[in-house]
């Protein structure tokens, strides 16, 4: 059988410091999702607005957030607010200022999204059986906002900590720079080591993404209108 | 005569300059089935929804058992309640069963007892065929189907006065008909109604007395028989002709 270096896992406290960086991954992804949600509703909801000034200052935001690279935002925020203000973030910090921005830009689009979608009818029919705004929002309009919603948010939390393997650039010690440092350690006993360890985190973020992809899925299905 | 239940007053409605709706009157009484009937834009959707107050007006009246109707009114749901409406495009609320669309706004907004409410609303729906339909979901309705729960939750509101606009006009034509016939059950019930509808077979059938609607006015007005067959008017007489095209094409065939 061929060397896969998957002894390299259980030696010493190796698999426990994996899971430490999975740790910090998902810890930076959960601040930054519970944050931009909140707050990606509420933009959203503005961007329906009629208001042009707020619509242009939001759609700026939103299409910034969107073009950039995730990557190039974690150096303009991390090494950029060192050297622009003097200010020195933690690359943790910074990482979780860079996922909230883009967070919420992305529920805010969601959000939007849904909220456009429901037919103008809705709301008249709602108030033809004679239902106030009040009622027509929490009986009719927001239980439908939100059916769209759930599975669309899910699939983005996933992204979010999927694209948490960017933060090791700024020196943030998540579950792949732990994943090296382990491969570089083990360099000259087990040369193989690399195969494992990447294995191994594969399977972590599997685990970590694939229920709630799950969970979105039945959602969907279950919810389909 | 009957008493009058909904009295429209000279009304004109515009959107900008665009008046659509120029200096209509009528009354309607308890128990009368008043059809509308008019070319397309003619401003037959808009009059249905001036009278439920889905859009202000800009002169005139409506008032409904001497209440006046005023979008801008605080009272208006207690207005709304005694005017049921369908329209056209299938307009069930998606995330609830057939019997929540129903039941939903007896309990919301009229506050009632929802044991009782359900009881109604099984009711209406076996009156319609569709009993056994209770639990499914819009989606898995048929369009014919989805109207006629449509009718049935306006119904359960228990309203004065009910406003159906194009009701069919969605429908796949072999569909046309079971919607058709819950109406004229209604009408036999002896329920109040205003009904647009393209449908001149069924118009003649089920009116007591036909509107003719064009370009915001009322040409014509008066019992089926005379209207159909002896219109007063060029314009009705046009607007009918171009329905005796189409069946003479069907006899054709
Ligand atoms: N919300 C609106 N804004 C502007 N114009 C409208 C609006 N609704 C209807 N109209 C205009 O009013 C006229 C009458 O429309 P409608 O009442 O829908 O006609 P009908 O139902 O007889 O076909 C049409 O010319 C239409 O373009
Ligand atoms: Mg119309």
């Amino acid at each position: 059988m061929p060397d896969l270096g998957l002894d390299v896992l259980l030696k010493g406290k190796n698999l426990a410091r994996l899971l430490g960086g999975l740790g910090v991954a998902m810890r930076i992804s959960m601040i930054a999702v519970v944050i931009s949600i909140p707050l990606g509703i509420i933009l959203g909801a503005l961007m329906t607005w009629k208001n042009p000034v707020i619509k242009a200052i939001l759609r700026v935001y939103l299409e910034v957030i969107r073009i950039m690279p995730q990557m190039v935002l974690l150096f303009l925020f991390y090494f950029g607010t060192t050297r622009a203000f003097g200010i020195d973030i933690s690359g943790e910090m910074a990482s979780i200022v860079v996922f909230t921005l883009w967070g919420t830009a992305e529920m805010s689009d969601l959000v939007r999204g849904a909220l456009i979608a429901i037919p103008v009818h809705q709301y008249e029919s709602a108030e033809a059986l004679g239902f106030n705004r009040m009622q027509t929002y929490r009986y009719i309009i927001i239980p439908q906002t939100v059916r769209r919603l759930i599975p669309l948010s899910i699939n983005l939390i996933t992204r979010m900590i999927k694209t948490t393997s960017l933060i090791l650039m700024i020196g943030v010690v998540e579950v792949l720079k732990v994943g090296q440092q382990i491969i570089e350690a083990n360099r000259m006993v087990s040369p193989n080591a690399a195969f494992g360890i990447y294995l191994a985190i594969f399977m972590l973020y599997f685990f970590a993404c694939w229920p709630i992809s799950m969970l979105a899925r039945y959602l969907e299905n279950r919810w389909r209108v | 005569m009957k008493d009058i239940l909904l009295k429209v007053d000279n009304i004109i409605k515009r959107f900008d300059n665009n008046t659509v709706l120029n200096g209509i009157s009528f009354d309607v009484h308890k128990g009368e089935v008043i059809v509308v009937v008019g070319p397309s834009g003619c401003g037959k959707s808009t009059l249905l929804r001036c009278i439920n107050a889905l859009e202000p007006i800009q002169g005139g009246s409506i008032t409904l058992e001497g209440e006046t109707i005023n979008p801008a009114d605080k009272n208006l749901t207690a207005l709304r309640q005694k005017v049921g409406m369908v329209f056209q495009s299938y307009d069930l609320f998606p995330h609830l069963s057939v019997l929540r669309n129903i039941t939903i706004a007896p309990e919301k907004v009229q506050k009632r007892n929802p044991k009782e409410v359900e009881k109604e609303a099984l009711a209406l729906l076996e009156r319609v065929g569709l009993r056994d339909r209770a639990n499914s979901f819009p989606r898995e309705l048929s369009g014919g189907q989805k109207q006629r729960v449509a009718i049935v939750r306006a119904l359960c509101m228990n309203p004065d006065l009910l406003l159906f606009d194009e009701v069919t006009a969605a429908l796949d034509p072999e569909m046309v008909r079971e919607v058709l016939d819950v109406m004229l059950n209604l009408a036999a019930s002896g329920r109040t109604m205003i009904i647009v509808t393209h449908e001149m077979q069924f118009a003649k059938a089920i009116a007591d007395r036909v509107i003719f609607l064009d370009a915001g006015q009322i040409v014509e007005e008066g019992d089926p028989i005379s209207f159909f067959e002896h219109p007063q008017t060029d314009r009705a007489q046009k607007f009918l002709n171009t329905f005796e095209f189409e069946s003479v094409k069907n006899h054709e065939k």
